[in-house]
C-alpha cells in the first residue's frame, strides 16, 4: 500500500469504531471496548508505519508525502481536500498514535471493567461500588463497572477521529473540521456524567469558550480564502503567496494582511489550547473521568491548538506584531497559570493548571521565533502530561477503593491533603508518576522535560528576549515547586487518612500506560539534544534536523551559551528541593502557606467574567432584545395596526361590503359558500374580511403611488 | 396525453390526483386516507427523481420546459410555462422529499377530520412545486397565493390553542407583501410586454429596477422572513401542527428565498448590485437577532422558529454576496435548514404527541430514558448549529467564504459579525439540548407516568421518518459535490450576467 493510502486510512479505524459501538456492540461491554482499543491499535500501527517511512525519505520538508480530492467548488475550481505527512506532522503523528492508543487501553481498567454491576449505578454518574458477598460469607464494596462502558469508547473513538483528521490534513478546512469534532467530543466527553450539574456546566463552559476562539479561526480561515485562493498549507506558503499576504493592508489596527490572519487564527488557539483571557474553560474540564482529562489536556485537544500555530509558523512570523502577541500571551499564561497551580489542592487542577502554563512555554517559544523548541516542548510535554494525568487517575481509582472500602463517601478522593504515603500502597504509580512530575518540572538530564525547557530558555536568552526569559524561568522555577508540592503530598510521608491508608495499586490495564508513557517521558528528550550541548560537538539534535527541515529556510543551531543552562538547573532543581523542604511538614490546607484566596479563586476570573459578559449577554438576549424589540415594539407596532385596521376595516364592511357585495352578488353563491363556510367556521372572526378589505384599500393606494412613481422614473 | 411527457406538469399537478382519491373515500377510514395521501407523495417524490434522471447539470439554462400560451388578451401574454435549472432543482426535490415524511408524522398525531387534513396537504405541495417551476410571473403568482390557502387552514384548523391569532397573522402578512409584488409584476407584465421570466432577462430599465426590486422584496422579504418583517413566524410555528411546522419551515420559507434568487437578481441585476449592501446588512441583523431571541425561548418550538430567522440570514447573507460561492452556498443551505429544521420540528413533535406540553423546563433527563430520541435529537442538533462534517457547516462556510469576498457587499464586516451568529447558535442549541435531554428527570416524566402510560422511546415509524433527513445531512456534511454539481453551471451563468462594480 502507498504511503499516502495509508495516510488516507489512518483517521477511519476510531470513526468506524464509533459507529460500529454506538450502531451494534453498545450493549456487549468486551466487544465494545475490543472494536475501541482494537481501532487505536490500527491507527496506531498505520502511523508508526508512516512515521518509519517518513524518516527514510530525504529532504522530507521539501517532498512531503501528499495526495488530495476535489470537494468543494469555488467559482471556477474546486476546493481540494487532501492529506499530507511533513517531518512535523510525523513527528506529532508520533506521539499522537502512541497516546491515544495508550489512553484507550487505560479506559479499560479505569472503567472498572470486568467489575459487578453497582448496586445503585446510574447512567450519568460515575460509579458508585458493588458490594459483593465472598466465600465465607462476609459482604464487601467492591469498585463496580461504568453503567455507560460503550458509550464511553464510542466518544473516545470519535474523538481520536479528529484528532487525527486534523494531524494529517494538508489544509486549513479539515483540519477546522477534525478541531471543531474534537470540541464536540469534549463537550460529549466532559458532560459524560451528566446526571452531576457540575460536570454539564463545565462540558458547556468547554464547548462555549473554545467556540469562541473558533469563530474567529473560521473568519482568518475565511480572510485567508479570499486572500489567496486556496487553504492548503504547501500552497500558502510559498514565497509568493507570503509577499502578497503580506503586501494587503486590511486597514485594521495597523497589521499587514498576513499578521490579521494570522492573529485570528491565534485566537482560536487561545480558545483550544486555553491561553489567558479563555483559559477558564480547562480547569473546570476535569469534571470529566481522568482518561478524558488524559486525551483532552495532554495528548490531543489543547495540544492541537498549538500544534495549529506551529502549522501556521511561516504565516505568522511574517508580521512582527502578531508574534509580539503571541509571545505575550504564552508568557503571560506561563506565569499565570503556574501561580494559580500552587494554591490548588485537588490533584488534577494542579495539572489542569500546570497543562495552561505548559502551553503557555510553547506558544511563549513560537512567539520568539523559536520554531523548533515549540514543536519539541509540545512533544515531550504530551508524553509526560498525560502520564501524569494517568498517574492522577490511578491515584484517584486507588483513592477510591479506600473511599469504598470505609464507607465514608465525605472524604473527596481528589483532594491531596487527603493522601499521603501513598509510594507504599502504589508503588508501580509513585515510579511512573515522579518520572512524569520530574519532566514537567525539568529535572537536569535525564528527563524529556528538561531538554525542552532547556531549549526555549536558550532561544529566549540567544535572541535576546530578557523579559521572557526572565519570565519563563520564574515559572519555571514555580513549575518545579508545585510539583514537588504535589508529589510530597501524594505520595510522600504517613497516610493522613483511613481511606489513603486503604488505597489499592490498579490493574495491569492501567499500569502499563504508565510504564510506557514514562519510558518517553525520559527518553523523548534524548533524540533533541543539542549538538554543541556544553561545548560537546555532539551528534547534531535528530529533533532539530527532522522537524526543522518543515520549514523553507531551515532554522539555525543557537550556539551554547551557560546562561540559560545555569538558570535551568538552578530553577527546577531548586524548586524542586524546595518543595519538598516545606511541602513535608505541612498536614493539612490550614498550614499552606499558599492557600491565598486570590490565587485559590484563580484570581476571580470566572467571577468577573459572569458580571462582565455571560449577565449582559443574557440580560441583551432576554429582555432587551425579545421582551423590547420583539415583544414590544414589532409585534406592539402590528398590535397597533391591528385594531386601527379593524376601525377601516368596519367601515368598509359596513358601507360597501355589506351594501354592495351582499345586495348584488348575495345570494347566487349561497350554496358554494356554505360548504366553504363550514370549514371555515374554527376559524370565523369576522375580523378576517375587515382585515381583506383594508388589503385592497392598500392595494388600490399603493398600486396608484407606485404607478406614480414608476411613470416619473422611465 | 401530452403532459404524459412533460415530467414536470405530471410532477406538479399529480397530487391532484390523490385529492380526487380522498374525496371519494369515506371521512372515517382514517388509514386508508392516510395510505392514499402517503402514496401519492411518495409517487410524486418517485417523479421528482423522473425529473432528477432527465436533468443535465451541465446546463445552466431551464429544462424539460413545458411551455404554451395560456392568457392572450388585450396585449397581455401569459403562458403556461414551467421548467427547471440549478436554481430550482434542488428545491423541488427537497419539496417532494419533504412532504410524504411530512404525511408520516401526522399518522398518529392527526385525528381529527383527516380527510380534509390530507387534501390540504397535497394541494399545499401543488402549490409548492408550481411556485419552483413556473417560469411565467403571472403562473408564479397563482402558485404563490395558492399555498397560502392550505397552510392558512392547516394552522387555523389543526393548529394549537392561539391558531386563529397565529394563522390570521400569518395570511395578513403574506398577503400584504404579495400585494405590492403583484403590482410589480402587471407593471411589467404590461410594460415589458411578457409575463415569461427568461424573455424579461435584461429587458428591466435601469431607471425603474430598484423600485420594482423593493416591491418584490416586500413580498419576498415577508417569506424568508428577513428581520424586521419575522414576527409572524414564530407564531405560526407554534401554532401549526407538526407537518405544517416542517413545511413551513423546509419549503415554504425557501419560497421566499427563491424568490430573490429567480426573480429579484437576474430582473433586476443592477438594483440587486445596488443594494446588496443593504440586504446584507438585514440578514446579518437577522443573524444577530434571531440567535439572541432564540436563547429567550421558553418553548422549544418557539426557539427553532426564531433560529430560523438566524438561518435564513444566512441565505439572504450568501445570496447577495452575488459571488458564485455566496449564492451555491445560500441554494445548499437553503437545503440544509429545510433538512436540519424540518428534523428538529419532526423530533419536537413526536415527544409533544406523547407529553402535550413544549415547555423546555418541565423536560430533562430524556436521554437517559428514551436514548435513540435523544441521540438522533443531538444530531440534529447539531447539525442545526453548523458542526463540521454535518451539513450545516458546508453551507454556513460556503455562505462566509462568499460574503467574505464578495465585491457587491464590499465590506468583509458583514462576514465577520454574521460568524457571532455561529457561537450564539451553539448557545442556545447546547442549552436547550441540556436542559431537555442531560441533567435530574423532568417533572412531565413523572406527570405522563401518571396519567397512566411511560414516555417511551420512538417507534419504528417515527425513526423511518426521520432516518432519510439524517442521511442527507450526513451526506452532505461529508460529500457535498453532487449537490453543488447540480446547481453550479446555472449559477455560474447568474454571476456572469452581473453588472458587479
Amino acid at each position: 500500500m502507498t504511503t499516502e493510502t495509508l495516510i488516507w486510512l489512518i483517521p477511519l479505524p476510531p470513526a468506524l469504531a464509533f459507529f460500529l459501538i454506538v450502531l451494534f456492540t453498545n450493549k456487549n461491554k468486551a466487544l465494545s471496548h475490543s472494536v475501541g482499543v482494537g481501532a487505536a491499535v490500527l491507527s496506531w500501527l498505520a502511523s508508526m508505519v508512516v512515521f518509519f517511512r517518513a524518516l527514510g525519505v530525504e529532504h522530507l520538508g521539501e517532498h512531503p508525502f501528499v495526495s488530495s480530492v476535489n470537494w468543494l467548488p469555488t467559482g471556477d475550481t474546486w476546493f481540494k481536500i487532501g492529506v499530507a505527512i511533513d517531518p512535523l506532522g510525523a513527528a506529532v503523528l508520533f506521539f499522537v498514535s502512541i497516546t491515544i492508543f495508550m489512553i484507550f487501553l487505560y479506559s479499560v481498567g479505569y472503567h472498572n471493567f470486568g467489575q459487578p454491576k453497582g448496586d445503585h449505578d446510574r447512567a450519568g454518574l460515575p460509579p458508585h461500588g458493588a458490594t459483593v458477598t465472598d466465600e465465607q460469607g462476609h459482604k464487601h464494596t467492591v469498585p463496580s463497572v461504568e453503567p455507560m462502558y460503550s458509550r464511553f469508547f464510542a466518544f473516545l473513538g470519535l474523538f481520536a477521529f479528529g484528532m487525527y483528521t486534523l494531524v494529517v490534513s494538508d489544509n486549513l478546512l479539515t483540519m477546522f473540521v477534525g478541531w471543531e469534532i474534537m470540541g464536540l467530543c469534549s463537550y460529549l466527553l466532559i458532560g459524560f456524567w451528566y446526571g452531576k450539574p457540575s460536570a454539564r456546566a463545565a462540558a458547556i463552559k468547554a464547548f462555549m469558550t473554545t467556540r469562541i476562539g473558533d469563530v474567529f479561526m473560521l473568519l482568518g480561515i475565511a480572510f485567508l480564502y479570499s486572500a489567496t485562493g486556496t487553504l492548503t498549507f504547501r500552497e500558502i506558503f510559498t514565497e509568493e503567496m507570503l509577499q502578497h499576504l503580506v503586501s494587503i493592508d486590511p486597514h485594521f489596527l495597523g497589521l499587514t494582511g498576513a499578521g490579521l490572519i494570522g492573529l485570528l487564527l491565534f485566537i482560536g488557539t487561545v480558545g483550544k489550547s486555553a491561553q489567558w483571557p479563555l483559559h477558564v474553560w480547562l480547569p473546570d474540564a476535569m469534571e470529566g473521568p481522568t482518561p478524558v482529562s488524559a486525551m483532552i489536556h495532554a495528548a490531543t485537544m489543547v495540544s492541537a491548538g498549538v500544534y495549529a500555530v506551529i502549522r501556521m509558523f511561516p504565516l505568522l512570523s511574517l508580521d512582527h506584531n502578531t508574534m509580539t502577541v503571541v509571545a505575550f500571551i504564552g508568557t503571560f499564561t506561563a506565569i499565570f497559570a503556574a501561580t494559580i497551580a500552587v494554591a490548588q489542592n485537588d490533584i488534577k487542577r494542579v495539572l489542569a493548571y500546570s497543562t495552561i502554563s505548559q502551553l503557555g512555554f510553547m506558544i511563549a517559544a513560537l512567539g520568539i521565533g523559536a520554531y523548533v523548541a515549540a514543536a519539541f516542548h509540545l512533544i515531550t510535554h504530551a508524553f509526560f502530561k498525560a502520564l501524569l494525568f494517568l498517574g492522577s487517575g490511578s491515584v484517584i481509582h486507588g483513592m477510591e477503593h479506600g473511599v469504598l472500602h470505609t464507607g465514608n463517601h465525605s472524604v473527596d478522593p481528589q483532594d491531596m491533603f487527603n493522601m499521603g504515603g501513598l509510594r507504599k500502597k502504589m508503588p508501580i504509580t509513585f515510579w511512573t508518576f515522579l518520572i512524569g512530575g520530574f519532566a514537567l518540572s525539568g529535572f537536569p538530564l535525564l528527563t524529556a522535560g528538561f531538554w525542552s525547557k532547556d531549549e526555549i530558555l536558550a532561544d529566549a536568552w540567544a535572541n535576546g528576549h530578557l523579559v521572557v526569559f526572565v519570565t519563563l524561568a520564574l515559572a519555571a522555577f514555580m513549575t518545579a515547586f508545585y510539583t514537588m508540592r504535589q508529589i510530597t503530598l501524594t505520595f510522600l510521608g504517613e497516610p493522613r487518612t483511613k481511606e489513603a491508608e486503604h488505597a489499592q495499586e490498579t490493574p495491569w490495564t492501567m499500569t502499563v500506560p504508565l510504564m510506557v508513557l514514562s519510558v518517553f517521558a525520559i527518553g523523548y528528550g534524548w533524540v533533541g539534544i543539542p549538538e554543541n550541548f556544553l561545548n560537546l560537538q555532539l551528534a547534531p539534535s535528530w529533533f532539530h534536523e527532522f522537524v526543522g527541515g518543515t520549514l523553507a529556510e531551515h532554522p539555525e543551531v543557537i550556539p551554547f551559551n551557560p546562561i540559560p543552562l545555569i538558570v535551568s538547573l538552578v530553577v527546577a532543581l531548586g524548586g524542586l528541593l524546595l518543595g519538598w523542604l516545606y511541602y513535608r511538614n505541612v498536614n493539612s490546607a490550614k498550614e499552606d502557606f499558599f492557600q491565598i484566596p486570590l490565587l485559590k479563586n484563580k484570581y476571580y476570573f470566572d467571577e468577573a467574567y459572569q458580571v462582565v459578559f455571560i449577565k449582559p449577554v443574557i440580560w441583551l438576549s432576554e429582555v432587551f432584545t425579545y421582551k423590547w424589540l420583539d415583544q414590544g415594539l414589532i409585534d406592539g407596532i402590528l398590535h397597533f395596526f391591528g385594531p386601527a385596521t379593524g376601525g377601516i376595516g368596519g367601515f368598509i364592511r359596513q358601507y360597501i361590503d355589506l351594501k354592495v357585495i351582499n345586495e348584488f352578488i348575495g345570494d347566487g353563491l349561497a350554496a358554494v359558500t356554505q360548504e366553504t363556510g363550514r370549514t371555515l367556521r374554527p376559524i370565523q372572526t369576522g375580523r378576517i374580511q375587515q382585515y381583506m378589505m383594508l388589503s385592497l384599500v392598500i392595494l388600490a393606494v399603493v398600486g396608484a403611488l407606485l404607478y406614480f412613481m414608476l411613470g416619473a422614473g422611465l | 396525453m401530452e403532459f404524459l411527457s412533460q415530467p414536470l406538469t405530471l410532477l406538479t399537478f399529480f397530487p391532484l390526483l390523490g385529492v380526487l382519491a380522498l374525496a371519494f373515500i369515506p371521512g372515517e377510514r382514517k388509514n386508508l386516507l392516510r395510505w392514499t395521501a402517503l402514496v401519492t407523495t411518495l409517487v410524486t417524490f418517485g417523479l421528482s427523481l423522473w425529473v432528477l434522471s432527465q436533468f443535465k447539470s451541465e446546463n445552466p439554462a431551464l429544462q424539460l420546459v413545458a411551455q404554451y400560451n395560456w392568457i392572450t388578451v388585450a396585449g397581455w401574454n401569459i403562458q403556461y410555462h414551467l421548467g427547471v435549472d440549478g436554481l430550482s432543482i434542488l428545491l423541488v426535490l427537497l419539496t417532494a422529499f419533504l412532504t410524504p415524511i411530512s404525511i408520516l408524522s401526522t399518522w398518529t398525531a392527526v385525528e381529527e377530520r383527516v380527510k380534509d387534513f390530507m387534501m390540504f396537504f397535497l394541494l399545499l405541495e401543488v402549490g409548492m412545486m408550481g411556485v419552483f417551476l413556473a417560469q411565467d410571473l403571472f403562473l408564479f403568482y397563482i402558485f404563490w397565493e395558492f399555498t397560502l390557502v392550505p397552510m392558512y387552514f392547516l394552522i387555523g384548523i389543526w393548529g394549537g390553542p392561539r391558531r386563529i391569532y397565529a394563522a390570521v397573522k400569518f395570511f395578513l402578512y403574506t398577503m400584504a407583501g404579495s400585494i405590492l409584488m403583484l403590482l410589480a409584476i402587471l407593471w411589467l407584465g404590461i410594460n415589458v410586454g411578457t409575463f415569461s421570466v427568461p424573455d424579461m432577462i435584461g429587458k428591466v430599465p435601469p431607471g425603474v429596477q430598484i423600485l420594482l426590486f423593493l416591491a418584490f422584496t416586500a413580498a419576498f422579504a415577508i417569506k424568508v422572513p428577513m428581520w424586521p418583517l419575522h414576527s409572524w413566524l414564530p407564531d405560526a410555528h407554534v401554532e401549526a401542527p407538526t407537518a405544517g411546522s416542517v413545511i413551513l419551515a423546509g419549503v415554504l420559507l425557501k419560497m421566499g428565498t427563491y424568490g430573490f434568487l429567480r426573480f429579484n437578481i437576474p430582473l433586476f441585476p443592477q438594483a440587486s448590485v445596488q443594494l446588496a449592501p443593504w440586504l446584507a446588512l438585514f440578514a446579518t441583523i437577522g443573524i444577530i437577532y434571531g440567535a439572541a431571541v432564540s436563547y429567550a425561548q421558553s418553548d422549544v418550538k418557539k426557539l427553532v422558529a426564531y433560529s430560523s430567522v438566524s438561518h435564513l440570514g444566512f441565505v439572504m447573507l450568501g445570496m447577495f454576496a452575488l459571488n458564485e460561492q455566496g449564492i451555491e452556498g445560500a441554494i445548499l443551505q437553503m437545503i440544509n435548514h429545510g433538512l436540519s429544521t424540518g428534523a428538529l420540528f419532526l423530533l419536537i413533535g413526536m415527544i409533544y404527541e406523547q407529553t402535550h406540553t413544549r415547555e423546555i423546563k418541565v423536560y430533562g433527563g430524556l436521554w437517559k430514558i428514551t436514548p435513540i430520541f435523544g441521540t438522533i435529537m443531538l444530531i440534529a442538533s447539531l447539525s442545526s448549529m453548523g458542526l463540521p462534517g454535518l451539513n450545516g457547516f458546508v453551507g454556513e462556510f460556503t455562505i462566509l467564504l462568499g460574503a467574505f469576498g464578495s465585491q457587491a457587499i464590499g465590506s468583509p464586516w458583514y462576514a465577520g459579525i454574521s460568524a457571532a451568529g455561529v457561537i450564539m447558535a451553539a448557545v442556545y442549541i447546547l442549552y436547550m439540548f441540556q436542559k431537555m435531554f442531560l441533567g435530574p428527570t423532568g417533572s412531565i416524566v413523572e406527570e405522563v407516568k401518571h396519567h397512566g402510560h411511560a414516555l417511551r422511546d420512538l417507534n419504528w415509524r417515527e425513526i423511518l421518518t426521520v432516518l432519510p433527513l439524517l442521511i442527507f445531512i450526513f451526506w452532505i456534511g461529508l460529500y457535498p459535490k453532487p449537490f453543488f454539481d447540480l446547481m453550479a453551471p446555472t449559477v455560474k451563468a447568474l454571476v456572469a450576467a452581473l453588472p458587479l462594480p
